[in-house]
């Protein structure tokens, strides 16, 4: 996610680090440094001046006097602000209304307003249990509809239909009403995308807040987002109420300035964050978290957190329960865990979340895929149940045939022996407890790393 | 508009004959935007000379998305011009400061001429929500009012009705589009393609998923779509096009880069220019990766599409 900043200002730190003392002169290089990174962030430049001024006043303050390390206060202090910058607490949506509670999706072209509103479906269906439906103003959109209709059956919410030559106005109307009289909790309006100084749109959508009053109006982001960042939250902001931010495509290697400036403009929280293509990719925004990721602390908490979503208790309990007994960590729960990893999101979403400093030995790009994590589970599939409760059986002609089987070379079997030993070393490690000396070892245990 | 792209198979005309109707609409558009770089340029052209002038200088090119290592380049290459000519007023500074922009950006201008091959087949690519679609719709009409047939592919088999959304642009522009009930990327286009020869048509436009140079999987799935392209045709694909959001800020660089390592870009498109962003990271892709720029689009209707001239994009940035 925000690895390139985390990078810069790891840096900017670890020189800072280097050094006995912070004068005035190396506080100005540290800040320079924090400057330019920030602005290849992508935030906005007013943003930036007002950030820099802030950290420069606080950082020559009183804490850094009365502080031993001015480095780690210095730290400290870019930390505070930019946590203080993206909002103090990660905010909930409202539901307090009655129902239903309606939420208007706003923002540009292609920033990601119809594929959030699927995903925030699927997030309030299965996490809320509340019952949803989704209707589309998007008359200008060529099937924009259609997509719509298509993202409510796969996340299983209910779909208003409506049609492009319908006006807008009435189609949400009707959706409420609807919505009212099917005991609906909770209505998803989604918009086409427009211009903020395109009057016409502009007009047509504050028409869309007014006639529905909705309780959440979300202003939808692309953190891959420039410099216009503030101009379009600006000119949004002032058309309609908003009530929150959701920053999409943050899994894409954007620095994700754009976070800092619309928050900053808007004054109005980040509520979620859109990753990868699949519809579970909505998240929780953290600010506190994220400034940590931005310090190159990484976001191990969230990490931890889907891993909980996502993995089945079930089988978890089993593990533990084996892990404890001392019977062992085999091939067949090897295999498991590749599984359940995959469905947190896949490795890439994962290593995302890893602070900058244990994956900065890792290959940034290539060498890590789920595709690897497949080929590794067709390996075990190959496997017979006694080769994978007792690994120690397999030897050369063991491996040759497995390795025929799952049409890899013997070399791959070997591999991946390689893997389970570590994955093996560090599973004892975590029935001892330490999830820091687990992290450690992370590096080892990632399938697919060559 | 419309009458713009008469029947004529030959560009050139047509295109110097829209520059200043495209120019206009990207002026008119920036318009809201520009005004207060523009206010802030103006103040300081009359100014005399001094340090405060370029690092305000360097603040609105960093606003324009130019970034910080272009931004600084530039303002380097002014400060040493300024001193050589010995030049005092502030003003005396504005046309270098064009001029550089243009001489900058003017080897990113290139004009699609799809000959040679039949069919020529034009694969797009780019990040989600870039305006892949749309631009195949709008390059779909620019070609048909230049002589050429026609035919899309709607290779975005992935994202929920993508592949409506082309059929419609498909009816709007009265050209086939090949699609597939469930096939992937690779066997739509490779289809689309065979049937293109199959009548005789001239170009094929692929339309492919959106996807972030990150997801892995999806880099190397479009890779083998272009080897896929390969195999119909040992010249295709003719083009590879990475349609570019002019709102996004230094991450263009990266996606570039990326897209050309993979692919090897032939072109970009550059989309969303009528909002109030003004695709200044274009500066830096040609400081940095210079990869020719096809078109620039300026609204929603078909027509929208205009051939990128540096000049021109320039005069609008910076009046």
């Amino acid at each position: 996610m925000l690895d390139n900043l985390t990078e810069r200002l790891s840096g900017v730190i670890k020189t800072l680090r280097g050094q006995s003392r912070l004068t005035e002169s190396n506080i100005q290089d540290a800040l320079r440094e924090v400057r330019i990174a920030l602005l290849e962030a992508d935030v906005a430049l007013p943003v930036v001046k007002d950030f820099i001024q802030a950290v420069r006043d606080q950082a020559l303050g009183q804490s850094v006097m009365q502080s031993l390390t001015p480095g780690q206060a210095l730290v400290g202090v870019v930390h505070q602000e930019l946590t203080r910058l993206m909002g103090q607490d990660s905010a909930a949506l409202n539901f307090a209304t009655v129902p239903p509670a309606i939420f208007l999706m706003a923002g540009l072209q292609g920033s990601g307003k119809t594929t959030s509103s699927g995903k925030l479906a699927k997030l309030l269906h299965e996490q809320h249990k509340k019952k949803v439906l989704l209707v589309s103003c998007d008359i200008y959109r060529p099937a924009a509809i259609e997509q719509l209709r298509i993202l409510a059956e796969s996340v299983g919410v209910d779909f208003f239909p409506s049609e492009s030559n319908q006006q807008p106005v009435a189609i949400a109307l009707a959706a409420v009403d609807y919505a009212r009289r099917h005991f609906h909790d909770v209505l998803i309006v989604d918009t086409a995308g427009r211009l903020a100084i395109d009057e016409t749109l502009m007009a047509e959508i504050k028409a869309l807040h007014a006639a529905l009053s909705p309780i959440e109006t979300l202003f939808v982001v692309d953190a891959m987002q420039g410099q216009d960042a503030v101009n379009t939250a600006r000119a949004f902001g002032e058309a309609l109420p908003l009530t929150g931010v959701v920053l999409t495509k943050l899994d894409g290697d954007a620095r994700g300035g754009a976070a800092l400036s619309v928050r900053q403009v808007t004054g109005r929280p980040i509520k979620f964050v859109g990753v990868g293509e699949k519809l579970n990719g909505l998240e929780p925004f953290h600010p506190e978290r994220m400034a940590s990721r931005i310090l190159g602390m990484g976001d191990v908490l969230s990490l931890i957190e889907e891993a909980h979503r996502n993995v089945d208790h079930a089988e978890a309990q089993k593990l533990a329960t084996k892990i404890k007994k001392g019977q062992g960590f085999d091939l067949e729960d090897f295999k498991m865990q590749l599984v359940q990893m995959k469905n947190s999101g896949g490795v890439a979403a994962m290593m995302d979340k890893l602070p900058a400093q244990l994956t900065r030995g890792l290959p940034a790009k290539g060498g890590v895929d789920d595709r690897s994590i497949a080929r590794l589970e067709g390996i075990i599939n190959s496997m017979t149940p006694q080769e994978r409760r007792f690994p120690d059986l397999l030897k050369a002609s063991r491996k040759r045939r497995i390795a025929a089987g799952a049409g890899v070379p013997v070399q791959e079997i070997n591999k991946l022996l390689t893997q389970f030993e570590q994955m093996q070393k560090m599973m004892k490690m975590m029935a001892k407890g330490g999830m820091a000396k687990m992290m450690r070892s992370m590096k080892g245990m990632m399938p697919g790393l060559h | 508009m419309f009458g713009i792209f008469t029947k004529s198979p030959k560009p050139p005309a047509a295109s110097t004959a829209s520059a200043a109707g495209w120019v206009h609409r990207l002026r008119s558009g920036l318009s809201h935007s520009r005004k207060k770089l523009q206010d802030s340029l103006k103040g300081l052209f009359g100014a005399p000379l001094d340090d405060a002038w370029f690092e305000a200088l360097e603040d609105a090119l960093i606003s324009a998305d130019v970034g910080v290592k272009t931004s600084s380049a530039l303002i380097a290459q002014l400060r040493l011009a300024a001193k050589e000519q010995s030049i005092q007023e502030a003003s005396a500074l504005r046309p270098l400061l064009k001029e550089a922009l243009v001489h900058l950006l003017t080897p990113m201008q290139r004009t699609l001429s799809p000959q040679g091959h039949q069919p020529y087949v034009i694969l797009f690519v780019g990040v989600n929500g870039a305006g892949k679609t749309t631009t195949i719709g709008k390059l779909a009409q620019h070609l048909i009012n230049q002589g050429h047939s026609v035919l899309l592919a709607a290779g975005d088999t992935f994202r929920a009705a993508a592949v409506a959304q082309l059929v419609e642009w498909g009816e709007r522009n009265q050209v086939t589009v090949i699609t597939q009930e469930k096939g992937d990327s690779a066997a739509v286009i490779f289809d689309a393609i065979a049937a293109a020869r199959a009548r005789g048509i001239d170009v094929v436009l692929a339309d492919t998923a959106g996807r972030l140079p990150t997801q892995l999987h999806l880099m190397e799935e479009i890779r083998k779509v272009k080897r896929v392209i390969t195999k119909a045709d040992a010249t295709a694909p003719h083009e590879v096009l990475l349609v570019l959001d002019a709102n996004t800020g230094q991450n263009a660089l990266a996606q570039v880069n990326a897209f050309d390592e993979a692919l090897q870009l032939t072109g970009l498109v550059v989309t969303k220019l009528d909002g109030t962003a003004r695709g200044g990271v274009l500066a830096a892709i040609a400081g940095e990766r210079p990869v020719p720029v096809y078109f620039v689009g300026v609204g929603e209707a078909l027509a929208d599409l205009h051939p990128f001239n540096a000049q021109d994009f320039v005069d609008a940035l910076i009046e």
